[in-house]
């Protein structure tokens, strides 16, 4: 293991680090520290808990996850809860990078009423909280347009993440080489045929590491919805309680169930980043 | 002259950059296959010049007519002439996320509407043109330099463009593959095609010009045949400029 050992290495050795950086920097304190922490943190919930008094029930939980029947499994609240969380997810996900597109391609149309309009738009979203948003939607837009909760959520949520997401377009699609739009055109490509042969393939590895951070944050953002009594994992989790009074259990559960999701995603995006990790 | 029918005629060009003059009351014309070779010390607007022929850049004032199609800001057939007026860049600027034959083939299919086919056996055969015809399933990262500029060229080629216009091609490169390029350029020059270069190569414009200009501070000093620049140029400027670049 030690480097002064090593066959081939002619010259002096260089200093090592001081005693005490290299034992924090070691594999096996950090790991320790780590579990000592963690460790911590779960025994003092639990005390704490215990001396309020609680009590834990665990063993009522998992019903609410799966369970077996004479039919077979079925699935818990919780796992159909996080089913309509996916779906109302990734319809607003789905209409959000629509929306981001079309602003963002609006903000670099070099046109003034359209960077006029993008900028208007950014600026006005991003500066309402999302309960707002959520609030305007459903009490003043719905009643007027005459849209129920569910389309109100979807509508709230797509147009809260579309500022986020047009800028990351834009700054995506900025980052491919001036050139690259210089040779488009010079083949006679029209601007649209450059952005979806040229630009766009190659903006994707610039945008996905933050188009999943965005992804991720609007699987968590979309629990807000549950204020209008939207059914949803936190709905269904609030739903549990009401009736049951295991806070702490079903709390905890939906925690970890949204982290389970989000932790998938950013694992999937990671291999896609590899795959489209193409070197210039 | 080889041709006598004017391709590309420009009259009284002027261009801007905010306040920067770039090209002063430019007079111009290429003659259907013709070999001009233009150089000029940097900033002197040759770039600017031909950028401008095929619209990468707009002339502020003046009148540019490309091969019968006037070119201004908004004219609506500058797609038209760019599939004629192919561009070969310092920098290649191939497409990184494409092979070496989907570069060639997808202007053809997407801007001309060649069948896939058609498109592929067309660019395998300019591939063999600039004798990289093994390379054709790499990507440009793969490719040294000179390879990727050859397949800049073929790519320009595949459009069956009437006039090449090249951009410092050899700018870029390691000493040792601006030949290859140069190889590439002078058999195309053989072909009768028409061609428009910015390069400070003056064995190559010895060898395949049949006209030389001198650009200085956005202005055409001098349009001379080889023989004559060479040897007598006209502008004191010209002879200074070349005394400076073929010392060595």
């Amino acid at each position: 293991m030690s480097l002064t050992e090593t066959p081939g290495m002619k010259g002096q050795p260089l200093p090592q680090p001081p005693a005490i950086q290299r034992f924090f920097g070691s594999t096996v304190v950090s790991v320790a520290i780590y579990v000592i922490v963690i460790g911590m943190i779960v025994w003092g919930s639990f005390t704490g808990a215990q001396n309020m008094g609680y009590n834990w029930q665990w063993y009522r939980v998992p019903q609410y996850i799966y369970s077996f029947t004479d039919d077979g499994f079925q699935f818990g609240e919780l796992l159909i809860g996080l089913g309509a969380t996916l779906q109302l997810s990734i319809t607003a996900f789905i209409l959000a990078s629509l929306l981001g597109l079309l602003v963002a391609l609006l903000r670099l149309s070099g046109l003034v009423i359209g960077s006029a309009v993008a900028i208007g738009y950014l600026e006005f979203i991003r500066n309402i909280p999302l309960l707002v948003l959520l609030y305007l939607f459903y009490y003043v837009l719905g009643p007027i347009f005459g849209f129920d909760r569910y389309t109100a959520s979807i509508l709230t949520l797509a147009v809260f993440h579309s500022a986020l997401i047009s800028e990351i377009l834009r700054a995506g699609i900025n980052a491919v080489h001036k050139g690259q739009w210089e040779a488009a055109k010079s083949i006679g490509m029209s601007t649209g045929q450059t952005y979806r042969y040229i630009i766009l393939p190659q903006s994707v590895r610039f945008m996905l590491p933050p188009m999943t951070g965005e992804v991720v944050h609007l699987v968590k953002s979309s629990a807000i919805v549950s204020v209008i009594a939207v059914a949803e994992l936190t709905t269904f989790g609030r739903n549990i309680i009401s009736d049951t009074y295991m806070s702490f259990e079903i709390w905890f559960t939906v925690a970890m169930v949204y982290m389970v999701v989000t932790l998938i995603l950013s694992v999937g995006v990671s291999y896609l980043e590899r795959r489209y990790a193409v070197d210039q | 002259m080889t041709g006598s029918t004017p391709i590309i005629e420009a009259t009284n060009l002027d261009k801007f950059y905010g306040t920067f003059h770039a090209l002063k009351d430019v007079n111009l014309t290429v003659h259907s296959g013709q070999k001009m070779v233009i150089c000029g010390p940097s900033g002197s607007g040759k770039s600017t010049l031909i950028r401008c022929f095929n619209g990468l850049e707009w002339h502020n004032s003046g009148k540019l007519v490309i091969d019968g199609i006037e070119v201004h800001e908004h004219s609506k057939e500058i797609r038209d002439l760019r599939q004629e007026v192919g561009m070969v860049f310092q920098q290649f600027n191939l497409f990184p996320h494409l092979t070496v034959l989907e570069n060639l083939t997808i202007g053809p299919m997407k801007v001309r509407k060649i069948s896939q086919a058609q498109a592929e056996e067309t660019a395998r055969n300019y591939l063999q043109r600039v004798h990289i015809p093994e390379q054709a399933d790499k990507y440009p990262a793969q490719l040294s330099g000179g390879q990727q500029q050859r397949v800049a060229i073929a790519r320009s080629l595949c459009m069956e463009t009437r006039i090449m216009l090249f951009d410092e091609p050899t700018s870029a490169l390691d000493p040792e593959m601006i030949n290859e390029v140069l190889d590439v350029m002078v058999e195309l020059a053989e072909t009768g095609m028409t061609m428009v270069v910015v390069t400070h190569e003056m064995g190559f414009a010895r060898k395949v010009a049949d006209t030389m200009v001198f650009m200085e501070d956005g202005q055409i000093v001098e349009v001379s045949p080889p023989e004559q620049f060479f040897t007598n140029p006209s502008s004191e400027r010209c002879r200074m400029f070349l005394d400076q670049i073929l010392e060595h």
